[in-house]
């Protein structure tokens, strides 16, 4: 049935490359979006400034832009660092895949930054003060007293930053790397059945994204397990 | 590095003009209409029957969980192969414009528009508080008349800042033009890259043409806000703003 012109399991490598980007990208996503909230909540002038325009910059600009950006700037940048390095002229390519994963880290990173401010902003201040009043230091009472409520608070908006992000990996496909999409664009090509092999990506899409939805509607659930009764 | 910088901006001035113009072309165009068609899927969204909630929710659930790449690929490779394949279509004085991608992209992108504006839409009408709307029936409004007295406004208000978003959503959007060979702005970029190989240049100018943009529409829209808001600015403000009569 999934045969494809005998390129259904192409299309599955797809989606197996698809959700790999999905998960390289989320760890470092939830470190950027950390850096990024503290910096802008964080008591020096010089970090907030940095970590708003962070956000206003990459707000502004389309992802698109930005891989490309990594994609073709980030291998001469490399290049540089290493001939500057070694002293000798050298070729470096960094891959299709990783460079598409810094372009979305460095995108999604900046929304997450703005989730992950709002949740901290959401923890009563008055469990910070009785956390200071039995003498934690701010090392304890950000791991735990803010760490494990953040999850709760941010799960909402990360739920919505991975459906964005589910949806953006679709566009690393323009620097080459075989995802879904460029799967079915080379089938669309060879076969000369772009309908077909189009329809079976954005199915494939729309089942990945139905998917995180579930997982994340389960999460915020189990994070809210001890508040729910209230 | 400024004088490539410099070179970029002077000798390419007029590739990204052209490209910027392109792009304001695209998001005006789709935001409008994709606005316009948003409004009846918002309404049939909100409605109690099955029947008529079915269409708007499936239209809306298919665009909002799937690439816009993949959408814009499917309309103009898929549907334009469908469309080629008809008979004697190539021969027809319509062909110029059904091969052109710039409306498959213009499609492509008000329906997106409709189907995320739609979803905004949607939480906004039902944030209509409910003594609002049966304060209006006791009037003896008309559904139609609710609509456009009451939860439309209503409506707007509240919606706004999450519309503002999405408009900048859709100008981001209009870079996927440039990979069904349409040059707007980012793809005016590429092709300087392509001719230059002065990649950070480029997309870097780019990048400040998008900002410099994203930076006047937000100005607008916060003044459109305030204009929307305007009843609501006046109560906060009457308190401490207004001196008690005869003093």
């Amino acid at each position: 049935m999934f045969d494809l012109y005998g390129r259904g399991w192409q299309m599955l490598e797809g989606g197996f490359v698809t959700i790999q980007l999905c998960l390289s990208v989320l760890p470092f996503m939830i470190i950027i979006g950390l850096l990024g909230a503290s910096a802008k909540l964080s008591s020096f002038r010089v970090l907030r400034v940095i970590g708003e325009s962070y956000t206003v910059i990459i707000r502004g600009i389309p992802e698109l832009l930005v891989i490309l950006l990594i994609y073709f700037g980030g291998t001469i940048a490399i290049q540089n660092l290493a001939e500057w390095l070694s002293g000798e002229e050298t070729r470096v390519d960094i891959p299709a895949f990783w460079s598409g994963v810094a372009a979305l880290a460095l995108v999604q990173g900046a929304f997450a930054s703005e989730v992950f401010r709002a949740a901290m902003q959401s923890i009563p201040v008055g469990q910070i003060e009785a956390a200071t009043a039995c003498g934690m230091t701010p090392r304890q009472i950000f791991l735990r007293i803010k760490l494990p409520q953040l999850w709760r608070f941010a799960l909402p908006g990360l739920n919505n930053l991975f459906q964005v992000l589910i949806k953006d990996t679709a566009l690393i496909s323009v620097v080459g790397v075989e995802e879904i999409m460029r799967k079915a664009a080379i089938g669309a090509g060879t076969e000369k059945a772009p309908f077909t092999f189009y329809l079976v990506a954005m199915l494939m899409f729309l089942a990945f994204t139905t998917i995180s939805l579930f997982v994340f509607n389960r999460l915020e659930k189990r994070a809210a397990r001890g508040i729910a009764r209230a | 590095m400024f004088e490539d910088f410099i070179y970029v901006l002077t000798k390419y001035d007029v590739w990204l003009w052209r490209g910027f113009l392109l792009t304001a072309q695209l998001l005006v165009i789709s935001v409008a209409f994709g606005t316009v068609l948003a409004i009846p899927l918002a309404v049939a969204r909100v409605s109690k029957k099955v029947s008529i909630q079915a269409v708007p929710f499936a239209f809306i659930y298919m665009f909002r969980g799937t690439p816009l790449i993949g959408q814009l690929f499917m309309m103009y490779y898929g549907v334009g192969q469908l469309v080629a394949n008809i008979d004697g279509i190539q021969d027809h004085w319509t062909w110029t414009y059904l091969r052109d991608p710039y409306w498959y992209c213009l499609l492509t992108f008000v329906l997106n528009t409709a189907a995320y504006v739609a979803e905004i839409m949607r939480g906004g009408i039902q944030n209509v508080p409910g003594g609002e709307i049966e304060a209006a029936r006791a009037c003896g409004m008309t559904p139609f008349t609710t609509y456009r007295r009451i939860i439309f406004p209503r409506m707007w208000q509240m919606i706004w800042p999450a519309y503002t978003n999405d408009v900048i959503f859709t100008l981001k959007a209009t870079s996927l033009a440039s990979t069904v060979t349409l040059i707007e702005l980012t793809g005016a970029a590429r092709k300087i890259v392509a001719r230059t190989a002065l990649p950070y240049e480029a997309f870097i100018s780019a990048g400040l043409i998008y900002l410099i943009i994203v930076y006047v529409l937000t100005l607008g829209f916060k003044m459109i806000e305030r204009y929307l808001r305007r009843s609501e600015k006046r109560k906060d403000k009457l308190p401490g703003k207004i001196k008690p009569m005869g003093v």
